[in-house]
């Protein structure tokens, strides 16, 4: 038996990876599964390789390959082990693009040092600093989700659609937090409302009615909270309802999510937010589809790390090649005007369509349409608390 | 809103009292009563086995993961205690698991240099080790993130209901985990007064503590000084480590962080001082909170309409709180070495 178990195991290790080699094309799936938004990481994974599995399934994919995601942890807050996982991505697994990474520091951490360096596309369905809009990327960065000077407009335009005119702003101190507080400042200044304290908060304490007590002095009813549901954004929500300085509160993508409901109960109950997502025909589809595999419809990031998964999918059909820098070059080619138009659930048509040499626009669940930097302008929605849960209340 | 009629004034200045006392007093009085326990089994150990026990912060955090874990379980098999936390019923069990791990410590680490009547910087670099492998056991066994424990009634007296009792514009919030914090604080520290005070084995203590080779002439058992220590120090930890998850969160990093203001408070209070550590509790508890508060609103209640201050009034971003208690720590070295009341010379 033990003279059997070397050459056994030594055989299916030759098999496994002879059979990677030929049928087989790993990409990167790089999001923070332990820290912050571990609570909605599961959910974006599952999106982005269900548009993956649709590509196996239909054996069109350059004539029958398999994408095998391959998961690394980015942490989404720690740029040296999100660059390390980069880097294991990139040089022992091989893969021939990233989806990915989630949060906005650790993400252009990534693309400066790994992917970017090494030629590898990566398609952040969730980076939405607006510093990543003019790093130096030689169009190998694109995100699916629009940059936060987007949806710093966005949720400006709607605090004033209700009349609010006075906030007190709290951001978790990482380029994230600071970006989006910037481009709200500025977009509710210019609205001609007034912030009366911007104040940032640290993720992990353990009491933050101190921050809270300081951001209730400057004398505002509402807090805006931009920061992460799992961390300090909820800390200071329940310290805020706690000691009765804030009772109501505006939120950003990063606070919406069922969990922070959960945890804080019914005194939530009126609260505003903007998160990306649309009405579009591809959306209602999507979350058809994504109901019936089992993920989250209306969870954060979903429908843009589908259609991240999908561009990566067909940009490499274009190519005719699974080669990391033919992706790159067909990507902006799938993603915008003119072609045929390509709606969730429709992976395998798209693969039809490019192997016969025709060209196609892909729409999917949030109407991607690149600008020339790589990202899209994409579309908000404004949600509020109601009945125990997120209702969309109208779409910008 | 603000004028000099008579009815307006007063209300101005019980608005500007009770904004106070939500955001400064009551948070002081509960903070200031979680670190005056802590610091208090640092005293102790100080005075008696006169070494600073570094792994005191992560005693609170496995006597805390114990009680945890016990809370959970019961939660499971549906056993509570109505409005107040479960926890309550699960802290005797992780009392005494405390108890035997201290006891454990004792005897495999720390009675090794007592019998060689070691350097006392020996004994603190030996509870740097302790201190680093509690932190991995309850990392091990927990986990390194926030954990919720508490259940029950949240509040005493909520902001909103205090408003419309009341007529007043600000609120006033009172936590059932500030309230039960205060009040077995209080019950704890009488307790242990008459112990020390009052009982054979604390009078053998504390001349223990006084003179060491007095106390052995006249026939005190050390051994048994040491242990009666430990097992009031696991006691204090614990119950410190439960109130402040109950008021905060459970997180081990942040029982690790408690460590430079326990430390503070024994000091500035004077250590091996009983009494001190309780009094430096509350000192930098009350630094900490009223130097990182802004008063603006505090002030506006009070001055006429156009003084009101165009700033926070806040002497110190909230980011810098512990900054606070290095500093007071710094400054009583300097200027006391001894602490308010005469404590050792550290």
């Amino acid at each position: 038996m033990k003279k059997l178990l070397l050459p056994l195991t030594l055989l299916t290790a030759m098999t496994g990876s002879a059979m990677a080699a030929g049928n087989d094309v790993k990409v990167g799936v790089l999001l923070g599964f332990t820290g912050p938004i571990e609570s909605l990481t599961p959910d974006m994974a599952n999106s982005a390789e269900l548009a993956f599995k649709e590509a196996s399934d239909s054996s069109l994919l350059l004539g029958g390959k398999k994408i095998v995601p391959v998961r690394a942890d980015s942490t989404c807050v720690d740029s040296a082990a999100a660059t390390a996982a980069g880097e294991r991505l990139i040089s022992s697994e091989g893969v021939a693009a990233i989806y990915g990474a989630d949060c906005s520091g650790v993400t252009g951490a990534v693309a400066k040092n790994v992917a970017v360096p090494n030629g590898v596309v990566m398609i952040s369905p969730s980076a939405t600093s607006p510093g990543l809009s003019t790093i130096k990327d030689n169009g190998f960065f694109f995100r699916t989700s629009p940059s936060d000077a987007r949806q710093g407009q966005v949720l400006a335009a709607v605090l004033k659609s209700r009349g609010i005119k006075d906030v007190a702003v709290t951001y978790t101190n990482n380029d994230y937090g600071k970006g989006l507080a910037d481009s709200f400042n500025n977009a509710f200044k210019a609205v001609g409302g007034k912030v009366s304290i911007t104040a940032a908060h640290e993720d992990g304490k353990a009491d933050y009615s101190a921050e809270v007590g300081a951001l209730s002095a400057a004398g505002s009813k509402h807090l805006a909270v931009f920061g992460y549901l799992d961390q300090g954004g909820k800390g200071i929500i329940q310290a805020s309802l706690d000691s009765g300085a804030f009772e109501n509160f505006v939120l950003a993508d990063g606070m919406i999510g069922d969990s922070l409901i959960k945890a804080i109960g019914k005194d939530l109950t009126g609260t505003v937010g903007t998160v990306p997502g649309g009405a579009s025909k591809g959306a209602a589809t999507y979350s058809d589809m994504a109901g019936k595999a089992g993920i989250k419809k209306d969870g954060p990031y979903v429908g843009e790390s589908y259609d991240a998964g999908a561009l990566i999918v067909l940009a490499m059909q274009a190519a005719g090649s699974a080669d990391r820098a033919a992706i790159q070059s067909k990507i902006m080619m799938v993603a915008n005007a003119p072609g045929e138009k390509i709606m969730p659930g429709e992976i395998a048509k798209g693969l039809k369509i490019l192997a016969g040499g025709g060209d196609i626009d892909y729409v999917g669940a949030t109407n991607v349409e690149f600008n020339e930097v790589g990202e899209v302008l994409g579309s908000f929605k404004e949600v509020e608390v109601k009945g125990g849960k997120f209702a969309t209340i109208k779409i910008y | 809103m603000h004028s000099w009629g008579g009815r307006a004034v007063l209300t101005d200045v019980f608005d500007a009292l009770i904004l106070l006392s939500n955001f400064v007093i009551i948070p002081v009085l509960t903070y200031g009563s979680q670190l005056a326990l802590g610091a208090l089994g640092i005293t102790l150990i100080y005075g008696i086995l006169r070494f600073a026990n570094f792994a005191h912060g992560d005693l609170m955090a496995f006597g805390t993961m114990v009680t945890v874990l016990m809370t959970w379980w019961l939660q499971s098999i549906g056993v509570g205690l109505g409005p107040l936390p479960t926890a309550l019923l699960a802290l005797p069990v992780a009392i005494a698991i405390t108890i035997v791990m201290v006891l454990f410590i004792d005897k495999s680490v720390f009675k090794f240099y007592r019998r060689k009547r070691s350097a006392p910087a020996l004994f603190v670099i030996a509870s740097i080790g302790v201190m680093f492998v509690l932190n991995g056991i309850v990392r091990f066994i927990i986990g390194p993130n926030d954990q919720r424990f508490s259940d029950g009634e949240r509040f005493i007296i909520k902001a909103r209901a205090f408003k419309q009792m009341t007529g007043l514009n600000e609120g006033l919030a009172i936590k059932v985990s500030q309230g039960l914090t205060i009040s077995i604080a209080f019950l704890l520290v009488v307790a242990l007064f008459w112990f020390l005070q009052r009982t054979r084995t604390g009078k053998a203590m504390r001349a223990y503590s006084d003179n060491e080779d007095l106390a052995l002439l006249s026939g005190i058992n050390p051994e048994r000084v040491v242990m009666v220590t430990w097992i009031i120090t696991a006691t204090l930890a614990t119950i410190a480590g439960t109130l402040y998850g109950l008021d905060k969160s459970f997180k081990p990093f942040t029982y690790f962080q408690l460590l430079l203001p326990l430390f503070a408070a024994a000091i500035v209070g004077g250590i091996g001082n009983p009494l001190g550590a309780i009094l430096g509790g509350y000192v930098v508890a009350f630094s900490e909170v009223s130097i990182t508060y802004a008063y603006k609103k505090f002030l506006k209640y009070l001055v006429p309409e156009n003084w009101e201050p165009d700033g926070l009034v806040q002497f110190l971003s909230t980011d810098y709180k512990f900054a606070v208690s290095f500093i007071i720590l710094v400054l009583v070295l300097l200027i006391r070495p001894t602490g308010i009341l005469r404590g050792r010379v550290i």
